[in-house]
């Protein structure tokens, strides 16, 4: 019961806060100069002055931005997102397009880095001075501080020009018509070089906080009891310290989500991935109001559902913070 | 002087039509395959006769057909119509439709639909000029169209071609909804070669042959992809590695040597002379100490436009001297080429009466550029910044972070310099004017934004705009470039090196002056890719 009640108080906090990050995201591209009439006259090559006001007054534009801004959240309460001022097409309709692509590329790095991570950390942690621990430091570090784009262009020269193994770009080939399981593997081919390079970034994290968490764990009284009972070294480190060392991760993994979809920006614009980060992007360029918007709030939902998944995980891997710490 | 023009549709002037070269004609084109283009530019929506602009005119120009098209050398050549006839006195042109032609649902196209689209474009292309003297569209039958014109207007056949003149279906865009946001620009039922499978917006247009096109055996491909990619190194690497067929309006000179060293690949930089990119620097001509033309003309006798064009252009661009590109049948290239002269641009200086002061200035201006295209416009700001200076002016560069930004200071007048990137349009009435004319100064962009104003410019182009007769418009247009060298509102500076790069067994690439914005029914495999 009580965890339904708070998923349920989580869940309501989730909403205020998506609402605020609309409200101050609607000020603060309103406050930007130019508007998207401009961008729609650059498009054209120019346009008369009458086509201005009319793009203008057609999206409303022409309003006080108080009552712009209350139309905009009526709207969005009856989960009307609005219609792309760029695209003239209803911005749920390319969110729903563009989601699953980014969902796939996020959720794909997310369990490579954690996978990875955890595996280079727990082989470090073992000999936490040696060659292999000092490689995962200094492979940690520089995965951290190179930026996103130029691992993903030196991917792509490496593993798409100099040795042809995967695509440069896309989510599937230009060229495939099909579905089903040709369709599957299809995208997964485009799938590796973004989701590593995207991975990369965050693996370095989850490597250096397992190594550790592991190097803490390792030294604690029930390992060495689990050890004095003659237990194996699989065992002592998978079932009994792994499972412990694993909380922090977990913790990290939350926190990291909404840095993983801001990751993803870069990266679906680098290997033109046909996702969200990207039309965020777009949009600010254009200035289309209505699709950034959109894209911030299903954005910043899915950052509430993935923090709120995490301290469930949380609660289901250590019963303390079930009880309360009781 | 001849007004009437009867061309009859054969195979030769359709060959013609296409700008082929020649010695293509001798190959035999193969039926079948499919071309994947990529492309930076991010359409709309697939209907150009509300949309200006080569985002949607590459699509555009495949789903629907216009009257006529052009070749390699600026002359009209039959499409929709098979043939057409001015009246002596060049107030009304006779069109005659081909028979065979239907929309992509199989509705026959008639002349009730050239004159709903010439009205309909008339009222929302932005591009006002094109149809401006058109006060009607009479359909005597179903085959036959006369415009009626309140005064002559040379620039009619180039406005009926290509991306500015789709011929779009009566029976879907006549509903009563506002054309400009029809939920048809979309999924457009159109007219010409290719029909629309699937249009993913910001990602991907998937076009298949109409079997029913009009021209016999037309097109010769049976699919047309167009992939947007948005970061220009992804592009060239997806190029460099087989995944796309064709790259046009490419204009990055990085990009442009790696791919010319690429095999497998060929490339052109023929079909860009219909659209006419120019890059240039505007000068506010209202603001001092700009209002001066000697200021004006010794800045840009400080600008190097070779260090431009070799250095930090790699020597992809060509050079510009005028308002009209240099390729245009009207260019005047007797014009003043202000090539750089420091010593005459620091005379002009002390002869406007600016000293210099004690720390060798003798004013401050700021430029602007447009963002996003660093090579043509921040790169060359910033090296007129360093060459002003040797002059003895100060420059502050002044960043924008989006589009929308420099448009907003260019379009209200807050700059002293900005470099700006406008394209001709074909012809001059399209696309030049509108910088010139007094009765344009308005706050708008890519309209007269310097406030420039000379009656006899605006006498001439008043002109030349009704002027049929070839050779005296070709000299009105030759006097106009004389008055604007003379007092230099803009100092030209290059022709965007646009480059159409395509997979080397690809044939009859798109070389007419409209290049891809015109129909590809022509492109064909020469072998399997």
């Amino acid at each position: 019961m009580g965890t339904i009640r708070y998923i349920f108080r989580r869940l309501g906090y989730g909403l205020i806060l998506m609402v605020g990050v609309v409200v101050l995201n609607f000020l603060l591209i309103h406050a930007a100069p130019g508007d998207p009439a401009e961008v729609i006259a650059g498009e054209m090559g120019g346009i008369t002055e009458q086509m201005m006001a009319d793009i203008r007054a057609r999206y409303g534009l022409d309003r006080p931005l108080p009552v712009q801004l209350g139309i905009y959240l009526a709207n969005i309460a009856r989960f009307d997102l609005g219609m792309s001022y760029y695209f003239d097409r209803p911005v749920s309709q390319l969110i729903g397009q563009r989601i699953w692509p980014t969902v796939l590329l996020v959720l794909t790095a997310q369990v490579i880095a954690i996978f990875l991570g955890v595996v280079m950390g727990v082989l470090a942690s073992r000999r936490p001075n040696g060659p292999f621990s000092g490689f995962v430091s200094v492979f940690s570090t520089v995965g951290y501080a190179a930026p996103v784009f130029w691992t993903g262009l030196m991917l792509i020269i490496l593993f798409s020009v100099i040795v042809p193994m995967f695509p440069v770009e896309g989510m599937s080939s230009a060229r495939f018509r099909g579905g089903g399981f040709a369709y599957a593997l299809n995208v997964a081919h485009h799938l590796v070089l973004p989701a590593t390079t995207l991975a990369i970034i965050f693996l370095a994290q989850y490597a250096r906080l397992s190594r550790a968490s592991m190097i803490e764990v390792l030294g604690a009284d029930y390992v060495r009891t689990a050890r004095a009972k003659g237990l194996g070294e699989g065992p002592v480190i998978f079932r009994h310290a792994l499972r412990n060392a694993v909380l922090p991760i977990l913790t990290v993994a939350g926190i990291q989500f909404g840095n993983l979809i801001s990751g993803a920006l870069l990266v679906e614009t680098v290997f033109n991935w046909p996702g969200m980060g990207r039309l965020a992007f777009d949009s600010v360029l254009r200035r289309d109001y209505p699709t950034l918007l959109g894209v911030l709030f299903c954005a910043s939902g899915v950052v509430v559902l993935a923090n709120l998944v995490t301290d469930l995980s949380y609660r289901l891997a250590d019963p303390r913070i079930r009880t309360g710490g009781r | 002087m001849k007004l009437t023009r009867r061309i009859l549709f054969g195979a030769v002037a359709s060959a013609m039509a296409l700008g082929l070269a020649p010695g293509m004609l001798a190959a035999e084109p193969r039926q079948g395959g499919e071309l994947v283009i990529i492309s930076t530019q991010a359409p709309r929506h697939l209907n150009p006769a509300v949309q200006s602009g080569i985002a949607t005119g590459v699509p555009g120009t495949q789903i629907f057909a216009s009257l006529l098209r052009y070749d390699d050398e600026w002359n009209p050549q039959p499409y929709l119509a098979e043939s057409w006839e001015w009246a002596d006195d060049g107030l009304s042109l006779t069109v005659n439709l081909v028979q065979n032609a239907v929309f992509h649902d199989g509705e026959p196209i008639t002349s009730s639909d050239v004159a709903f689209s010439i009205m309909t474009i008339k009222a929302n292309h932005p591009f006002q000029t094109m149809f401006a003297p058109v006060e009607e569209v009479e359909t005597p039958d179903d085959h036959t169209a006369i415009f009626r014109l309140s005064h002559p207007h040379p620039a009619l056949l180039l406005a009926l071609s290509s991306a500015l003149s789709p011929i779009i279906p009566e029976h879907v865009y006549g509903d009563g909804q506002d054309v400009a946001n029809h939920p048809a620009n979309n999924e457009p039922v159109g007219s010409g070669p290719f029909r629309l499978v699937e249009f993913r917006p910001g990602e991907q247009i998937t076009l298949e042959r109409f079997d029913d096109f009009f021209i016999e055996g037309r097109p010769y491909l049976d699919r047309m992809i167009i992939r947007i990619v948005r970061d220009p190194s992804t592009l060239v690497l997806a190029m460099e590695a087989g995944e796309a067929d064709m790259l046009p309006y490419f204009s990055e000179s990085q990009g442009i040597r790696r791919l010319e060293g690429v095999s497998g690949l060929d490339f052109t930089t023929r079909g860009y002379e219909g659209i006419g990119a120019l890059n240039w620097l505007a000068f506010n001509t209202r603001r001092e100490p700009l209002d001066d033309v000697r200021v004006r003309q010794a800045i840009a006798y400080a600008v190097d436009r070779d260090f431009i064009i070799n250095a930090l252009h790699r020597g992809t661009s060509e050079p510009q001297r005028g308002p009209i590109i240099e390729s245009s049948p009207f260019f005047n290239p007797e014009i003043e080429a202000y090539d750089l002269d420091v010593d005459r641009a620091n005379a002009l200086l002390d002869e406007a009466g600016h000293e210099r002061g004690s720390d060798g200035n003798r004013f401050t201006l700021t430029i602007d550029y447009i963002p996003g295209t660093a090579e043509q416009q921040q790169n060359v700001a910033e090296y007129i910044r360093s060459q002003l200076r040797r002059v003895g002016i100060d420059v502050d560069v002044r960043a924008a972070p989006d589009f929308p930004t420099w448009a907003g200071r260019v379009s209200s007048g807050d700059f002293d310099l900005t470099m700006d990137l406008v394209f001709n349009w074909g012809d001059p009435v399209i696309g030049v004017h509108r910088t010139y004319l007094s009765s344009n100064i308005r706050p708008v962009i890519w309209s007269n934004t310097q406030g420039y104003a000379n009656e006899r410019v605006d006498a001439l182009l008043d002109e030349a705009a009704q002027e049929v007769d070839a050779e005296r418009r070709t000299a009105l247009y030759a006097e106009f470039q004389e008055i604007i060298a003379d007092e230099v509102p803009i100092y030209f500076l290059n022709v965007l090196p646009y480059h159409t790069f395509h997979d080397d067994r690809l044939s009859n690439i798109p070389v007419s002056i409209w290049g891809a914005m015109q129909s590809m029914d022509e492109v064909y495999w020469s072998e399997d890719r």
